[in-house]
């Protein structure tokens, strides 16, 4: 009789993900068993340890027994130097959105309660509150540090599964606008669907090309295969849309504004810095490990849809009233950005290091700055809640200078201007892009100066709707029932001093982060 | 290692920074704590020029600082002065104060937008900047402080401005983002394309040989210093900009900021793309030369005296432009000092505008007569000003002007006397310029004192102080102009050595040796 092998799983080298995932069940727990006054008190330490135990366990890891050489449990997750950098950020920036989440009055009392029924008037007047809150997001940063680690594309699939579902429940969850709110979740949950229906149409296109589910596995079939093979290419485009939804790049990036709008901000927060870390991750690992082979058939079309994205973000942003929104489209043109790092790809290893060590750094300072930008919003308030209306900002330069000074910088930051950590991150990936393109030296040095050209031209009109923000806000006359700005709690105001120090450390001194993303990069990925 | 020059940026810094945490209601040791700083930057600047040594041997870079800055991108914190950048450099920090002074009460209620200090610490922040532009010899470094300026200038004039103020400013920091981006793609380029891993300006001379990849990167870069200085047709954000900055954000823009673009031309362009500069020399020279005219007939039609200031400033640029690229040592240099004393002519010419202005509170040329006759000092400060302004001889932009028309009419940098031509052209612009400002000047100063102008004050203590500086450094350097000079031609010089153009001042030393 054949005995089933037990599988090996390296829990040791799993620890992150796991203690992370562990303190997301004890947080169930906690919601089953804890009587309701008590469950905020104990989720948050529950919450902020797990992730911040999380990320020592990464750093401890990564100094003292260094980078993993190979795939973990039984070569289904990459623990590599991108996936232990992507896990460091993710954690610290989940770390942050959780103070954020912490703050009172962005969640709604009862979810199930019709918007302006008495249900919901009761329930607020009983002081209920989802708690679930927490172990729901512990389960999302969960998913997303899997899934840029995932060294299969089922495992793939099921951590983004793991990671968005979690999110389209909190998105319906913001205490005002409350229909807003709901409207942006099935959205989310609609399009997140199809376009999980899109990847795993893909994987299953692919496993028929490649007779396997493996990223080195395809890599390997499509070292000796042809690669006009139809299954292959439909499989590509098809896992392609997938990903590129998640990160929202154009034509599918028409979910980001309404989600990023309707979401209680500091879900949006987390969604435009953690999970854009996550899928930018994952998009490098099964466009450079899995199809790395065939660049020169996804090249053309990545190339079209970063200047794309890039185009459409920046243009649309202008046409925003809604500081929200604008920041959505904001975070559609910066996801073009980082395309255009995923584009650089070289002959030698080598060369791929530093694109590659780009891109990290981008995710770094760009999700910090996002985390800063959105705390910023959560501030200021009006009688309905967020004062998300443009318009509203007029003046709050004379009202309290010190956050319109700081929001300020955080937009300089996003527009790319020298002595801020924005500046370099830009810098870095066109840099990489260019240098990729010089290396070709025939036609595609072309294009990827093309494609920097227009990355540039798309900076300079994005430039226009940042200043614009700060026009309005310094240079205008205030509204006379203009919104209040809400004194920071403690948890508000370690946020954003946090995001503030590293877009204006990083800004003067990148070299030591640039280090550290180049050290996580020099292994490149594992197969 | 000299420490010369990053204290010379950090003096002004530690200053603004200091400035800015000042309490609220300290709006006058605010002020003269800015005025403190910025003659001490003056003082260490004057101090450390003295001893720059202009004999025949000396490095071209003096005052070197190098510290590894960015190792990954090959970024270091380089800083030296050549004589270009020195005088420059000296016209910043004389500028600064006497601007300071100049705008003593422009922050204060009842225009006052945005706190005093705040005002102030950005002039510093801005000296801080423009020290460190005309210092860095790191490409990089360069572009950060290029494009850094702008904040600071971007809200002097959108917070502190006139009517227009969010206007012009929003155009202005487009206009040179745009600009900015452009040269950051040249800088991007420059460095792949060089692949020496750094972006040490001596060390990038010569560094690209290949014609065509020459001509892109020089594009990228003259685009963004075109823009910057502005020459014609890249201008129009200039007149809108200097109209509604105060009077003292206004001379920095158009005395130094601008000069950013043509000192640009000179070091950068023709030094590190020598072969595309004598591609695109035909082209350039028409822009001067199209905008020395442009701008002079638009200005004799100007009602505001600020934007008619401002046209004035894209006429002497089309100059200062045409000098740079005329390829010649007496067009070069004299290109370099007109950058120096259109700063101080320019410069005085808006801050007697200014007073009137903030006098009459009126811009137009048309609200003013017969101040002569109730403010005679202020009157003549204006006049002086515009003398210089339309480079009266004895005053020290005759001597710039000559130099260049003069350079340009003898380079054989392009043939003999293709260039001839253009000079000759730009020679009309000399009657043009008496026109527009001995025009402005009968209007505002001559005829019966009207109405309006009746209770008009003349210059307070505070105001002489102002002026006289800079009328004694006018008249000063109309007729001795050695001093800069010496300092400007062996920098000179060796820009010409580097674009390889036969410098006949040169050849002629060699002979006679």
């Amino acid at each position: 009789m054949n005995t089933i092998p037990a599988p090996t799983i390296e829990y040791g080298t799993l620890a992150p993900l796991l203690l992370v995932f562990g303190a997301a069940v004890l947080g169930v727990l906690v919601e089953a068993f804890a009587p309701r006054y008590l469950r905020r008190s104990i989720h948050l330490p529950l919450t902020l340890l797990g992730l911040a135990g999380a990320f020592v366990l990464v750093v401890v890891q990564t100094v003292t027994s260094g980078v993993p050489k190979s795939a973990v449990a039984m070569g289904a997750v990459a623990v590599d130097g991108p996936s232990l950098f992507i896990w460091g950020v993710i954690l610290v920036l989940s770390f942050v959105s959780v103070l954020l989440i912490n703050d009172e009055g962005h969640f709604v009392a009862s979810a199930a309660a019709v918007p302006g029924s008495r249900d919901e008037e009761e329930a607020e007047a009983s002081g209920n509150a989802h708690t679930e809150v927490y172990p729901l997001v512990l389960f999302a940063v969960g998913g997303m540090m899997l899934f840029p680690a995932s060294n299969d594309l089922l495992v793939m699939f099921v951590a983004l599964e793991v990671m968005s579902l979690p999110l389209y429940l909190l998105c319906g969850l913001a205490r005002r606008r409350r229909l807003l709110s709901q409207e942006a979740a099935l959205k989310y949950f609609l399009l997140g669907a199809f376009s999980s229906a899109f990847f795993l149409y893909g994987i299953a296109m692919t496993y028929g090309y490649a007779g396997s589910v493996e990223l080195a596995g395809i890599s390997k079939a499509l070292a000796t295969g042809g690669v006009l093979d139809p299954l292959l290419l439909a499989g590509l485009a098809l896992l392609g849309v997938g990903l590129l939804f998640k990160i929202g790049a154009a034509p599918f990036q028409a979910w980001k504004p309404d989600v990023y709008q309707g979401a209680p901000t500091p879900i949006t927060a987390l969604m435009a810095s953690g999970v854009l870390v996550a899928a930018v991750g994952a998009v490098l690992r099964v466009f450079w490990v899995a199809l790395g082979n065939m660049d020169w058939d996804w090249r053309p079309v990545m190339w079209g849809v970063a200047a794309l994205t890039m185009l459409v973000g920046a243009i649309l942003a202008i046409t925003q009233t809604d500081i929200k929104r604008m920041l959505a489209y904001s975070s559609v043109a910066h996801a073009g950005f980082l395309l255009v790092g995923v584009l650089a790809t070289y002959d030698a290893a080598e060369g791929n290091e530093k694109s590659l060590g780009a891109i990290l750094f981008y995710l770094l300072v760009y999700g910090f700055t996002t985390v800063g930008a959105f705390a910023v919003v959560t501030m200021v308030r009006d009688a309905g809640g967020e004062a998300g209306h443009l318009s509203r900002w007029a003046g709050l330069g004379k009202r309290s200078p010190l956050l319109a000074g700081i929001f300020a910088f955080f937009l300089l930051a996003f527009a790319g201007i020298p002595l801020t950590s924005g500046f370099f991150g830009k810098y870095a990936v066109f840099t990489a892009a260019l240098g990729s393109g010089a290396e070709a030296g025939d036609s595609l040095g072309a294009w990827m100066t093309g494609i920097v050209v227009v990355g540039v031209i798309a900076s300079a009109i994005a430039a226009f709707f940042y200043v614009r923000v700060i026009v309005l806000m310094f240079f205008s006359e205030p509204a006379a029932d203009g919104p209040a700005v809400v004194a920071p709690s403690v948890s508000l105001k370690v946020v954003i001093g946090m995001a503030l120090a590293v877009t204006l450390v990083v800004g003067v001194f990148p070299q030591p982060i640039l280090d550290i993303a180049g050290q996580a990069a020099s292994g490149l990925f594992i197969r | 290692m000299s420490l010369w020059l990053p204290i010379l940026i950090a003096v002004p810094v530690l200053g603004a920074v200091l400035v800015a945490l000042l309490p609220k209601g300290s709006d006058t040791l605010a002020k003269w704590l800015t005025l403190g700083v910025s003659l001490v930057v003056m003082v260490l600047t004057l101090v450390m020029a003295f001893q720059f040594d202009t004999g025949a041997k000396a490095e071209r870079f003096q005052f070197v600082f190098e510290k590894d800055w960015i190792p990954s991108f090959g970024v270091h914190f380089g800083l030296g002065v050549d004589g270009i950048a020195l005088v420059l450099i000296a016209l910043s920090v004389v500028l600064t104060p006497i601007v300071i002074a100049a705008s003593w009460h422009d922050a204060d209620a009842p225009h006052a937008k945005y706190s005093v200090k705040t005002y102030f610490a950005l002039l510093l922040v801005l000296e801080a900047m423009m020290i460190g532009v005309f210092a860095a010899t790191d490409i990089f470094l360069f572009y950060v402080f290029f494009e850094a300026m702008l904040i600071p200038m971007y809200f002097m004039i959108g917070s502190y401005g006139g009517a227009q103020r969010s206007y012009a400013a929003i155009k202005f920091l487009l206009y040179s983002l745009f600009g900015g981006l452009l040269m950051l793609v040249a800088v991007i380029g420059l460095y792949v394309a060089a692949g020496k891993n750094t972006f040490l300006f001596p060390e990038l001379i010569g560094a690209i040989q290949d014609p065509t990849t020459q001509k892109w990167l020089f594009a990228g870069f003259f685009i963004a210093f075109a823009i910057k200085a502005p020459l014609v047709p890249f201008h129009t954000w200039l007149p809108d900009a200097a109209a509604q900055a105060p009077a003292g954000a206004a001379v920095l823009l158009v005395g130094v900021l601008d000069k950013v673009g043509t000192f640009g031309m000179l070091r950068f362009c023709l030094e590190l793309f020598p072969e595309a500069s004598k591609w695109a020399t035909p082209l350039v020279i028409v822009l001067s030369v199209v905008g020395i005219i442009y701008g002079a007939i638009v200005a004799i039609g100007q009602t505001d005296m600020k934007r008619l200031i401002a046209y004035t400033s894209i006429s002497h640029f089309g100059f200062i432009a045409m000098g740079v690229f005329a390829m010649s040592q007496t067009a070069q240099s004299g290109a370099t000092l007109y950058m120096v004393n259109h700063g101080f002519a320019t410069g005085m010419l808006f801050l007697a505008a200014g007073f009137l202005i903030a006098r009459r509170g009126s811009p137009y040329i048309a609200d003013y007569g017969g101040v002569q006759k109730v403010a005679p000092l202020l009157a003549g400060a204006f006049f002086i000003a515009g003398l210089a302004g339309l480079s009266l001889p004895g005053l020290s932009s005759f001597v710039s002007e000559f130099m260049v028309m003069i350079g340009t009419y003898s380079s054989s940098a392009f043939g003999s006397g293709a260039l001839g031509v253009a000079a000759v052209i730009s020679a009309v612009a000399v009657i043009l310029a008496a026109v527009y400002i001995l025009w402005m000047v009968q209007r505002v100063l001559h005829g019966p004192a009207t109405e309006s102008v009746a209770g008009m004050k003349d210059l307070n203590k505070r105001e002489l102080w102002v002026v006289a500086p800079l009328m004694a450094l006018i008249i000063g350097f109309g007729f001795f102009p050695k001093p800069l000079l010496d300092i400007i031609n062996p920098a000179v010089n060796h820009t010409l050595q580097s674009v390889k153009v036969d410098n006949p001042a040169v050849a002629e030393k060699g002979a006679g040796q």
